[in-house]
């Protein structure tokens, strides 16, 4: 056999197993592989002081984009870039500019913290790209700026501190507060909110109190609080102060009812105290996950997921916000410029309910839900035993000049 | 409350945080004075003792203990962690700090300032759910019930009361050690002369071990007492405690245990009062507080007791 001739087969065998493993691959390999894949950012804390709230909204996140890859009826494969923004304004400037270079990413979700939320709304205007905040409640956020790139799932601190006024006033008839709230731009919201819904009904403050993010003693501002004699001490911060607050207003012996905003609505303000969240009030933005429209079916699905962390306060939120991005691209396709202006125009439902951006990028459906600490979980209000009037509030045993006995019952 | 039960009850508070301030001070005053060198990992050396006391008490189940069982437990928990923190910042002496120490200031500061990084990143990556902020167990309100004495508004918890006795017999152990022992004597020898100090035969390098190791167990004992005052820790509590447990060396005169205990109590008590009694004082405290840390290093910076020094040229 000539040199040639050898060489010719060889070409030929080579050239056949390269078409049959072609049409084997065609036949065999599944449809999605054809398919685009396109990056959604995702930014959240996922380490620091808030790591459960963001890995919460990490895994509510993921959730739905398997869920939407899973399907099968979308004409692109879509792929999680996540960023850790630590709760910490200058580390979420980095990683939304970070997020923002990345040409392959089309958009994000983004913040829980209001404070990183605010600094990098600039960030991500400059670079045009749609980010939907799915946990910080700043008003400003939205309301703002006329940033198009900016839209919001979540509701603001403007419907809880309403809400929050109403329920205290109202509904069960205090007259006195004190306000803590921490010296960021998200305590300061929540002060600003909260004395203006107070004010409305005719009532001022007893006393209003900054505190560093970083402190850990309060002794002395409850000792002051103690001396004024409120019904309720509100405070307007997150979890990490809210639990030493709190304990060091039960040892102070302040015989008061406290009262939180969303910022405290966590897991571990009730694991930390145990029994000292017992009757802590607090408020979040939408009804409670089994009341949601889609809640039960995504609690389901969230535990048969299997993630470590709960889905915690916001994963609702953040499981909207990556459908809305996702429907978006399937509009329009993958480009910044287009999505921007489609996810303005969302007008949705999903597991949260109805969802529509007004012209700031802010969903105007605001649902707000008050919450109880009952026996170390997070009860509605209008589902406890505190309003069935089967255990005393302990701002109504205080206001009559009793002792509140803590019915807490380890869970 | 009258103004006079106000005032108490902020002083009673002022107290229980002196006593934790100079605990750790004590330690920076420790370091600097027989090796020179400031050591910015020692607020998270602070951090280490809270921790490991946690671990301690779930370790041996002392919830479940009860009676005279539950106070051994108690003892053994100070003690255990005072002496495992002590052998940490020992270890920690020796891999980065001595040998660090005779170079330029600038090297013990970053060395120190990412040794404190690294500890602190540690219990944050390896301790489960390190992230999280964690319940540290009431145990003293288990030994002595949810009681206070109370007087015209004024509470003064039992347990609190205790934490401050405790802490006030820690620091006349250590006065009696640093003056009556021979021990004491010969680490004040090398903090005011070390090479004197070793000419007479002083053995700098376990002086240098032994001060490291005390240090590190009052702070290891000053977490503990934090952690049973706050009912919660967190790794990232020992940044603002060095930064003030420094400062409140510097105002009583760094290289003066019992300076840096009144730096301690001076310290807290800026903060409490300054939070009560300035408008808006909540939120200007550490402000007014670091503001007279200030003030100490522009027109006293020997501190309160610290000894001017000369240097001849």
């Amino acid at each position: 056999m000539s040199k040639n001739r050898k060489l010719g087969i060889l070409i030929l065998v080579l050239v056949m197993l390269v078409s049959a493993a072609t049409v084997f691959n065609y036949g065999c390999k599944p449809k999605e592989a054809e398919k685009i894949t396109v990056k959604i950012g995702f930014i959240g804390p996922l380490t620091g002081n808030n790591a459960k709230m963001g890995l919460g909204g990490l895994n509510s996140f993921t959730l739905a984009v398997n869920q939407q890859n899973k399907s099968g009826k979308n004409k692109y494969n879509y792929e999680i870039v996540s960023f850790d923004d630590e709760g910490v304004p200058q580390k979420g400037v980095e990683v939304a500019t970070k997020a923002c270079s990345d040409p392959d990413i089309v958009a994000c979700a983004s913040h829980y913290n209001s404070m990183v939320a605010i600094t990098t709304v600039d960030v991500f205007h400059k670079f045009g790209v749609s980010s939907t905040v799915w946990g910080a409640v700043l008003p400003d956020i939205t309301y703002g700026n006329d940033y198009k790139e900016i839209c919001r799932v979540n509701g603001t601190q403007v419907e809880q501190n309403e809400y929050n006024a109403h329920l205290m006033v109202d509904e069960l008839g205090f007259k006195k507060f004190c306000i803590i709230h921490d010296t960021t731009d998200y305590g300061r919201g929540h002060l600003k909110y909260f004395t203006e819904a107070l004010k409305k009904r005719g009532i001022e403050p007893m006393s209003i109190d900054g505190v560093s993010i970083e402190q850990k003693d309060f002794t002395t501002i409850l000792t002051k609080i103690k001396a004024l004699g409120p019904e309720v001490v509100y405070f307007g911060g997150l979890t990490q102060s809210g639990v030493l607050i709190k304990s060091q207003f039960d040892k102070l012996g302040v015989k008061a009812q406290f009262l939180g905003t969303s910022g405290i609505k966590s897991d571990d303000f009730n694991s930390t105290l145990a029994e000292h969240a017992e009757g802590t009030i607090c408020m979040l933005d939408g009804a409670p996950i089994e009341k949601m429209p889609g809640g039960p079916e995504f609690k389901k699905a969230y535990e048969e997921a299997g993630f470590k962390e709960s889905y915690e306060a916001y994963g609702p939120f953040a499981y909207c916000a990556a459908n809305i991005i996702i429907k978006a691209v399937e509009k329009v396709g993958p480009d910044r410029a287009k999505l921007i202006e489609e996810i303005n125009k969302t007008d949705t439902t999903d597991i949260i309910g109805t969802i529509h951006f007004n012209e700031y990028g802010q969903n105007d459906i605001p649902l707000v839900t008050a919450y109880i600490s009952q026996d170390g979980q997070w009860i509605p209000w209008d589902d406890s035993l505190y309003k069935k009037g089967e255990r005393v509030l302990p701002g109504f045993a205080y206001r009559e000049g009793k002792e509140w006995i803590n019915p807490y019952k380890a869970p | 409350m009258s103004s006079f039960a106000i005032f108490t009850q902020i002083i009673f508070n002022g107290l229980m945080l002196g006593i934790q301030y100079s605990l750790i001070a004590v330690g920076f005053s420790l370091f600097f004075g027989v090796l020179d060198v400031i050591n910015f990992a020692h607020g998270d050396i602070f951090m280490l003792g809270a921790y490991a006391s946690l671990v301690l008490i779930n370790l041996f189940g002392v919830l479940s203990a009860s009676g005279s069982s539950y106070i051994f437990f108690l003892i053994m928990i100070l003690l255990l962690s005072a002496i495992i923190v002590g052998t940490l910042g020992v270890s920690f002496e020796r891999i980065v700090v001595k040998p660090v120490s005779k170079g330029p200031p600038l090297m013990s500061l970053v060395a120190t300032l990412g040794l404190g990084i690294a500890i602190r990143e540690a219990v944050r990556l390896f301790y489960p759910r390190g992230s999280e902020t964690k319940r540290f167990p009431e145990i003293l309100s288990k030994l002595l019930g949810n009681k206070s004495l109370e007087f015209g508004g004024v509470i003064l918890r039992y347990d609190n009361l205790l934490i401050i006795g405790i802490g006030m017999v820690i620091i006349l152990l250590l006065a009696f050690f640093i003056n009556r022992t021979k021990m004491g004597v010969t680490i004040r020898a090398v903090a005011q002369d070390g090479e004197a100090a070793e000419m007479m035969g002083v053995n700098k390098n376990l002086i240098v071990d032994v001060t490291f190791f005390l240090g590190s167990a009052l702070a290891a004992i000053a977490g503990l007492m934090n952690g049973i005052y706050y009912n919660s820790i967190i790794f990232g509590m020992g940044g603002m405690a060095g930064v003030i447990g420094f400062s409140a060396a510097v105002m009583g005169g760094l290289g003066n245990v019992y300076g840096a205990i009144i730096g301690g109590f001076l310290f807290a008590m800026t903060e409490s009062l300054s939070a009560a009694f300035i408008p808006k004082g909540s939120e200007f405290m550490d402000v007014v507080a670091f503001g007279v840390v200030i003030l100490f290093l522009v027109f006293r910076p020997h501190g309160i007791l610290g000894e001017k020094t000369y240097e001849r040229v």
